[in-house]
């Protein structure tokens, strides 16, 4: 009886401390849920984890964040170079700065952080159903996944398009369908430029192809995923 | 944007290095531009044309049939065109390239970024010579080509290319600011338009569409968002309201005015407008078009050269075709205090032309810039947006006016707001104005929006905007802009007191470096920011 006694206790110390750790000690952080009730231009303390993150420049980051609970855009973070080189996937950061929304994207803008003991990597999660439905922007700035998507033409027979064709130093887009339906997608050039692996991708797709993506629910005017990982399935 | 940081490096590393060394060397930089006497046509030359394009095919393809065009009539000049999709990265990329001496020959550019070149020796060849030379000029009798005349130059337009007594580029095409408003909503909220919109007119307009029902959903277009005025633009906001009350901006020496009562005054003035929830800008919303667009904006000010993406039949658009609301667009002048003194920026590309070793490559290079002025390269691409040709020669051209009195036949080639646009500069051509070009004045230009951007944020974030605030925010926008640094660097002032000594020569260059860096920096802000 001891024994089971002890290792009750032990259980429930354990518990608690685990509890204890995945709350804030600072009473002005808010959940994800608390930050969606929260109105535009109010400020916010948020702690979170970094997922990735745009190139750094001119002392400021904008990071893809995400916890168990819910996403986040920062938008051009205040941050040292020597400070965003610490911002590796899972990085866990507390944030603050004020709740803003740019074209439909809500982000966290005027930003500072500190890094704190932590970390969390997102799994992506399948939202191809919620393609075309008003449940997809509960997910807005998630680690998304969607499955079974097919390239569709871009404009007089290309299954993409540079924003700058010429220097190809810029954004791609592309556009994928899925019952019927159609939606524009962008590889970011500034989170994942032309020597990356989704870059190339993107840049080798045919019009036709059947293909997995993976990457960050971005908004602008709707849906325009950051797209991070292109697979042709098909 | 690991690219942009990159260059910013490099351009000053190369920038630093380059004028240190040939400090330290004694180099007298490159010869002085003369002109030869004829143009040697047993030879081949190669130059290179840097331009911009806004994202558009069209202007793509007009730029190769310019340069396939001028290839046909002189076979001896190849042109290799170099693209970009904006005028901060081809500002970043000369830079670089002064260092180093490999400049493009022809270069699209604005006045302000020139200026910085001309800190270089001998860079940025002056044009009055080769324009007004009579084999080569303007009109020149040696040209294989019909271009304009000196006087077929519209002179608000050429007078715009100088720095100090020199032209240091040809204009190329004009643009102004226009408001684009929902004439539908503004009647429905019981108003007629102006002959000029006042800013009295636009703010109270503004004011009465915040009026919501009691669900929260704005009376003027039953929706949950409603922007009365947005503009694209607030340097060009707070530059046209300081020109418009005759106030402070600067001068033609590099001196900073900007903080006057009456930039206090305007700046409150906003804020009780933001307040109120009538107004914000393109930093803090988005796009004015998209408002506009969606029936949740009134009052949009954007530039003529964005009018295709202007209004409910807009050939481009940003947002879905659900989101659309039918409404008819008026195209006006931005809003003014004095409608008998109307004031509003000129802005749009011009072409410079740099000096090389060898001046047959550089007569060539001119004979190039100079062909971009012929009707058939003005006027194919001024219809690609609402841009004015920069030349009475294509102004009066019976192709253009014909372009013209189609207006509203078709809503791509002929868009109705596209073709108002243009008219609107036309008809106001008078009226328009340049801010003065100095070293450091693109500094200014982002320090007199970001005062406004400071002031619509600080308003939506409740904090208390007082006198102090102001004093504050001045000391703010001074040290993020090093306005306290401008010296007596002026461009006005190159060429005009005779060579310098090696030594100031020397200071000069450095600060020229410095200049440089801050300037690839601040480019990389501004690049960075519409890219979103």
């Amino acid at each position: 009886m001891k024994k089971i006694i002890a290792v009750a206790l032990v259980l429930v110390t354990v518990l608690a401390l685990a509890g204890c750790s995945s709350k804030s000690s600072d009473p002005n952080v808010i959940t994800h849920a608390q930050y969606v009730e929260k109105a535009l231009d109010e400020e916010v303390v948020i702690e979170t984890y970094v997922q990735a993150h745009q190139s750094w420049w001119d002392n400021k980051v904008t990071v893809y964040a995400q916890s168990k609970d819910g996403a986040y855009f920062i938008y051009e973070m205040a941050a040292t170079e020597e400070e965003a080189k610490k911002l590796t996937p899972g990085t866990k950061i507390k944030v603050t700065g004020y709740k803003s929304e740019w074209a439909g994207e809500v982000e966290i803008v005027d930003a500072t952080f500190e890094i704190l003991k932590g970390s969390y990597k997102a799994k992506a999660t399948d939202v191809t159903k919620l393609l075309g439905t008003d449940e997809l922007i509960k997910h807005q700035n998630e680690f998304v996944s969607f499955k079974g998507m097919t390239v569709e033409d871009y404009g007089d027979g290309n299954a993409f398009a540079y924003k700058n064709p010429e220097e190809k130093s810029d954004d791609l887009y592309f556009k994928v369908s899925k019952d019927g339906k159609t939606y524009e997608f962008c590889v970011e050039f500034y989170l994942t430029g032309k020597d990356t692996d989704v870059y190339k991708a993107v840049e080798g797709l045919k019009i036709g192809d059947k293909v997995d993506l993976e990457g960050f629910l971005y908004w602008y005017e709707g849906a325009n995923p950051h797209i991070t990982s292109v697979k042709v399935v098909k | 944007m690991r690219v942009m940081k990159r260059l910013a490096a490099l351009a000053l590393c190369a920038v630093m290095l380059a004028l240190s060394l040939s400090a330290c060397h004694g180099s007298r930089g490159m010869p002085a531009f003369e002109i030869p006497g004829q143009f040697d046509t047993s030879r081949d030359y190669e130059i290179t044309f840097w331009a911009k394009n806004d994202t558009n095919k069209t202007q793509t393809a007009i730029y190769q049939r310019a340069i396939a065009d001028f290839e046909t009539l002189y076979p001896n000049i190849k042109v290799n065109l170099r693209l970009y999709t904006d005028y901060g990265r081809i500002y970043n990329d000369v830079i670089t390239n002064i260092a180093t001496r490999t400049t493009p020959n022809v270069c699209i550019t604005y006045p302000d970024h020139i200026a910085t070149y001309l800190i270089g020796d001998e860079v940025v060849v002056p044009l009055d010579g080769l324009m007004r030379d009579e084999k080569y000029g303007l009109g020149g009798s040696e040209l294989r080509f019909d271009g304009p005349a000196a006087d077929e130059l519209v002179p608000q337009f050429i007078g715009e290319c100088a720095i100090g007594d020199r032209h240091y580029a040809l204009p190329y095409m004009r643009s102004t600011e226009a408001c684009y408003v929902n004439k539908t909503y503004v009647e429905k909220l019981g108003y007629t338009l102006p002959e000029t919109l006042t800013w009295d007119f636009v703010w109270e307009v503004s004011d009465a569409a915040t009026a919501r029902d009691a669900d929260g959903n704005y009376l003027v277009n039953g929706q949950k968002v409603m922007i009365p005025f947005i503009y694209k633009s607030t340097d060009n906001m707070m530059i046209q309201m300081l020109r418009q009350r005759n106030a402070g901006y600067s001068d033609e020496s590099g001196d900073v005015l900007i903080f006057n009562d009456t930039t206090r005054e305007l700046l409150f003035n906003i804020a009780d407008h933001v307040e109120k929830g009538a107004f914000s800008t393109f930093k803090i919303s988005s796009y004015p078009a998209n408002f506009l667009n969606a029936g949740q904006c009134i009052f949009a000010v954007d530039s003529t050269a964005g009018a295709t993406w202007m209004g409910t039949d807009a050939p481009l658009l940003d947002i879905s075709e659900d989101k659309l609301v039918e409404f008819e667009t008026a195209v006006m002048t931005v809003p003014q205090f004095d409608v008998n003194d109307p004031k509003m920026i000129s802005q749009g590309p011009s072409v410079c032309v740099f000096n090389k070793s060898d001046p047959q490559e550089v007569l060539a290079s001119w004979l190039f810039a100079q062909y971009l002025l012929t009707n058939d390269v003005q006027i194919a691409y001024s219809e690609t947006e609402g841009y004015l040709p920069v030349t009475s020669k294509a102004l009066n051209d019976p192709q253009y006016r014909e372009y013209l009195s189609r207006r509203g036949e078709d809503d791509q080639e002929h868009y109705y707001v596209k073709i108002d646009a243009a008219k609107l500069l036309m008809d106001n051509v008078q009226y328009t104005f340049v801010t003065p070009v100095f070293n450091g004045s693109a500094s200014l230009r982002d320090a007199a929006g970001q005062m406004i951007e400071n002031v619509v944020k600080s308003v939506r974030r409740h904090e208390t905007l007082d006198g102090e605030y102001m004093t504050k925010l001045q000391r703010d926008v001074t040290a993020l802009y090093r306005l306290d640094q401008f010296g007596d660097v002026t461009a006005s002032g190159i060429g005009e007191l005779g060579p310098m000594p090696a030594t100031s020569k020397a200071l000069l260059m450095t600060l020229a470096a410095v200049w440089a860096g801050l300037g690839v920096l601040a480019l990389c802000r501004f690049v960075r920011r519409r890219r979103r």
